[in-house]
């Protein structure tokens, strides 16, 4: 390692040092502007230094800057932007001290980056440990009830998946001798390779690895932890964490080649269909907003993994390109809930929602927006994402897999419609309706998020041409 | 451009009619209605422009305009108009005034709003028309949903919920079917040529496997017959139109339907005529069945609204049947009944509207004798009654007359079941204007009679439907030569539309 390597790492340098700055500056001095700020400011110049990485740069075998990284980290980094600016509003007044929430959340930044480049399983491990234990703390945050339960429940889950990938890691180190992705594929194919043994330890890290992205049948944990968590880390739980682990997991079966263990195929193939009809179905039965969301998540998830399993050039780009679309939809969806929710509990329940167009119009048709992206409706980022995904499929012949997702989009649109005409019908009584005006930091995210939202539904070219030429150099 | 215009004036006007209403009921009233007479004034003027009016020539496209938009994916925004879209596109600004209109006093509640789904959603049926681009084709496809869901969800009566809920995942799923098979149809193409693209030129004439076509022929069958509605597909159709507010029916019926047929005519047959010819005797016997079931089930009401709503069931019969029969007459008839049926339907749903408003009810049992009290409501009711029959002199009979000419010389035995419809249809028709209109006068109903705004609103479908009654052909060579294009598009392929079924046509006879 030189000190010419550490030039690609800038971007994650200095997230990591802008969390070392805030921590100290708190031992002096708590200001809640000086921290948010300084925050935004570190995610920023992180932001435009990606810019200044040329080129494929390995840094020792650790970690890879490619475009690839360099797209998901700047992906990761814009959704934080996001988390940030509208957690610094739902903050105050919940928590005395609110300073150690951004040091948390750059923390979690950090790791999912970290994920998003990584080609060992050291730094994935190392990534992975960064992001989940800063979320431990995340999500207990504003330490109501539900908070610290929710809390609990992720710390003791998480601990138990990656108890589950640690061994996976070690199994296939113990067999193919190397912790690298790329050389695993040729210590795979070599002479005297136990397979079960393999096929285990595969079995294991997808298990630790569907923790994470909370896919059936690892599922269980989600919605109690997205009803329980504050709605802005809700929003960054949703995203940003899932979001690298996905990263990881589409680089690290693409070098080992998944498609050469039909085995392996057939799970991912099971998780995709059962997180689709789990999370749609249970979502059908729920009657708080950040449950649906959390349920429908885990169908999108499903929805994501059949492109994840389609071969040939378009699976990166439908994996990226519904990734970018769940992202800003996500962010929307919760960022709708944050801006609504009083300070006694946040606005969760269906029936919060009740006439919302009448007292706010422009909230209802955002979040009417994001639901109509989430269900795959025209002129959203989330139809192209998903005709996107359904060519991807096609594609590589995987019908069976095209059908479940099609009757699943059907199921899922029903419960988004019924959230979306509360939002029209005749005003209920509700304490939330009553929140007398709105932030306008968090108006203005949520704005721009809805204009990127339909930009992207009408005008997806630019941005398929750049993940295009992302996947080209991958 | 002017293709692009025709869908950006609704989409436009929709969004001014939302902007200026606040405080405002009559602002968003009038900027739909100009926006659509402009909208409905260039699409005369693109008629009047053409000679194809006239027969002369037999060109297929009219304009056409292609521009890039997603060229990574082979996805172009290709617009382009043949008579028939012409037609269509003619209907869709006509009923689209008309439902303005018609729903002018009935809607009082979010105004704006309203007029800004009603221009969307016609906004997306005009996009359906005139998309060339099969990946565009679903983009509208789906977007018109939407503000129909919202249409029915929010201004519609009693069981609005259900029914919007019903209409949109009915559609929806049928939808996505059809996503799946424009994108096997897209890589077939490709495995094929080597090129991916979306655009209907160049995927006409694909070669496929036999399997192949059938099941992606199917796949678009479902979208469209969902739509039409054919039986078994039409559960949604009763509930949707019946709940729906007076302007959302007649859009339902009036245009939503003819999606469906447009989507046969141009999509699912062309692109796979092999599968098509397979399939034509179950489409035939489902037409038939259409008819039938659709007949009976609409004598069976009470309700005048949902009986309006079945009565499309079985006149939609008519159009499947005469799109699988697949020769010229047939094909003109169908297109013919597509016209008059989208006006018959709509006039009838803009009198049960105006019934509605005034007496506060649907139920036929409740009505009675409103002939006294409103005669000029009863004349136009019994009008377009006649006409829903198929009364020689109104157009629906020029329809339905060529469309069994057409299926005669395909099957015998379909047609003359199929005929029956018309008796089916005279029965229910009488009988509902008998129950309405005549019979025994209940003291309490005092209606007032249609007005000025009404009676002009019935004055120009009465033309229509008595125009193409009388003189069909300016419609009959307005599609001509669409409809040619679609039979070589088709049969270059197959002996498709020259089927010689085992049974006796008329060249037959006269040879023997």
């Amino acid at each position: 390692m030189t000190l010419n390597d550490l030039a690609p790492l800038i971007p994650l340098m200095v997230i990591a040092v802008s969390s070392v700055i805030i921590m100290l500056g708190i031992a002096f001095y708590r200001s809640r502007a000086f921290s948010g700020l300084l925050t935004l400011a570190g995610i920023a110049v992180a932001f435009i230094t990606l810019f200044g990485v040329q080129g494929t740069r390995q840094v020792t075998s650790l970690l890879i800057l490619d475009d690839y990284a360099l797209f998901y980290i700047g992906l990761i980094l814009a959704a934080s932007f996001v988390v940030a600016l509208l957690s610094s509003d739902y903050l105050e007044g919940r928590r005395e001290n609110i300073e150690e929430f951004y040091i948390l959340l750059l923390l979690s930044t950090l790791g999912s980056s970290v994920l998003a480049a990584s080609t060992h399983f050291v730094s994935f491990f190392i990534g992975l440990e960064i992001l989940s234990v800063s979320l431990y703390a995340l999500i207990a945050y504003t330490r109501n009830e539900l908070n610290i339960e929710a809390g609990v429940k992720y710390l003791v889950l998480a601990a138990a998946s990656s108890a589950f990938l640690l061994f996976g890691i070690a199994l296939l180190y113990g067999e193919t001798g190397t912790m690298e992705f790329s050389r695993m594929s040729s210590g795979i194919s070599a002479q005297g390779i136990n397979k079960g043994m393999l096929l285990t330890g595969f079995a294991l890290v997808l298990t630790g690895v569907g923790f994470k992205l909370a896919v059936a049948p690892f599922h269980m944990w989600t919605p109690d932890v997205y009803e329980g968590a504050p709605a802005p880390v809700t929003a960054f739980v949703a995203t940003v964490s899932k979001g690298g682990v996905f990263a990881l997991l589409l680089r690290y079966f693409i070098q080992v080649d998944m498609h050469a263990y039909p085995s392996l195929f057939g799970a991912v193939a099971f998780i995709a269909v059962a997180s689709m009809f789990a999370g749609n179905l249970l979502a059908l039965l729920q009657k708080n907003i950040k449950r649906i969301l959390a349920y429908s998540s885990i169908a999108h998830l499903g929805y994501l993994l059949v492109a994840f399993l389609a071969g040939g050039v378009m699976r990166v780009t439908a994996v990226t390109f519904y990734l970018v679309a769940y992202f800003i939809t996500t962010l929307g969806a919760f960022g709708v809930v944050t801006m609504l929710s009083g300070k006694e509990r946040d606005a969760d329940a269906v029936e919060d929602y009740q006439g919302l167009f009448r007292h706010r119009p422009w909230l209802a048709l955002i979040f009417s927006a994001m639901l109509f992206s989430l269900a795959g409706i025209p002129l959203t980022a989330g139809f192209i994402g998903k005709f996107y995904i359904v060519a991807a499929g096609a594609g590589s012949a995987l019908w069976l897999l095209v059908i479940m997702l099609v009757i699943n989009s059907a199921i899922g649109l029903y419960y988004y419609l019924r959230i979306i005409v509360v939002l029209y019908a005749q005003p209920g009584h509700s304490e939330v309706s009553a929140v007398s005006s709105l932030p306008l930091t968090g108006s203005l995210v949520l704005v721009l998020l809805t204009v990127l939202l339909l930009w992207l539904g009408v005008y997806p070219e630019p941005l398929i041409e750049m993940i295009h030429r992302m996947t080209m150099r991958f | 451009m002017i293709l692009i215009w025709l869908i950006l004036i609704p989409l436009m006007g929709g969004l001014l009619a939302w902007l200026f209403s606040r405080g405002n009921d009559r602002l968003p009233r009038w900027i739909s209605l100009i926006a659509l007479i402009i909208d409905f004034i260039l699409v005369l003027l693109l008629w009047m422009q053409y000679p194809e009016r006239a027969g002369l020539t037999n060109r297929s496209w009219l304009v056409d305009i292609n521009l890039e938009w997603i060229p990574r994916l082979g996805i172009s925004f290709h617009l382009a108009l043949d008579g028939l879209s012409l037609l269509l596109v003619m209907l869709t600004s006509f009923l689209g005034i008309m439902s303005v209109a018609a729903s002018w006093t009935e809607i009082k509640e979010r105004v704006g709003f309203f007029h800004f789904n009603l221009m969307w959603s016609l906004a997306g049926i005009t996009g359906v028309f005139l998309s060339l681009d099969l990946f565009l084709f679903y983009f509208f496809w789906e977007l018109m949903l939407v503000p129909m869901y919202f249409l029915i969800a929010l201004w519609g009566h009693e069981n609005r919920i259900s029914a919007a809920v019903k209409f949109f995942l009915f559609t929806q799923l049928s939808g996505l079917l059809m996503l799946a098979a424009i994108l096997g149809l897209y890589f077939v193409h490709a495995r094929g040529t080597g090129i991916y693209t979306f655009d209907y030129t160049q995927l006409l004439g694909t070669t496929m496997g036999s399997t192949e076509g059938m099941l992606l022929m199917l796949g678009f069958l479902i979208a469209f017959v969902v739509k039409l509605p054919a039986v078994p597909f039409h559960t949604w159709l009763p509930d949707a139109h019946t709940e729906a507010p007076t302007a959302g029916s007649i859009i339902l019926a009036g245009l939503l339907l003819k999606t469906g047929a447009y989507g046969l005519l141009r999509f699912a047959v062309p692109l796979f005529p092999h599968a098509a010819l397979d399939f034509t005797p179950v489409a035939m016997a489902l037409a038939v069945i259409g008819i039938l079931y659709g007949a009976v089930l609409a004598f069976g009401q009470t309700d005048l609204k949902r009986l309006v709503a079945y009565t499309s069931v079985s006149h939609m019969g008519f159009v499947l049947l005469g799109i699988f029969a697949w020769n010229e007459l047939a094909l003109q008839g169908a297109v013919i009944q597509i016209i008059c049926h989208g006006i018959s339907t709509g006039a009838l749903f803009i009198i049960v509207g105006a019934l509605q408003e005034r007496i506060h009810t649907r139920d036929m049992e409740r009505m009675g004798g409103l002939w006294t009290s409103a005669p000029r409501m009863g004349g136009v009711g019994l009008l377009f009654g006649l006409a829903s029959l198929g009364l020689p002199g109104l157009g629906n009979f020029v329809g339905e007359f060529l469309v069994l000419i057409g299926a005669y010389t395909v099957s015998i035995p379909m047609t003359a079941i199929a005929a029956t419809g018309l008796v089916f249809a005279t029965v229910y028709s009488l009988w509902m204007i008998q129950r309405t209109f005549f019979g025994p006068r209940e003291v309490y109903l005092k209606v007032p009679d249609l007005n000025m705004r009404e009676m002009t609103v019935m004055a120009f479908m009465v033309a229509v439907i008595v125009w193409i009654g009388l003189y069909p052909q300016p419609v009959i060579n307005t599609a001509k030569g669409a409809l040619n294009a679609l039979q070589k598009n088709a049969g270059a392929m197959t002996s498709f539309g020259k089927i010689s079924y085992p049974v006796s046509t008329g060249a037959d006879r006269d040879t023997k």
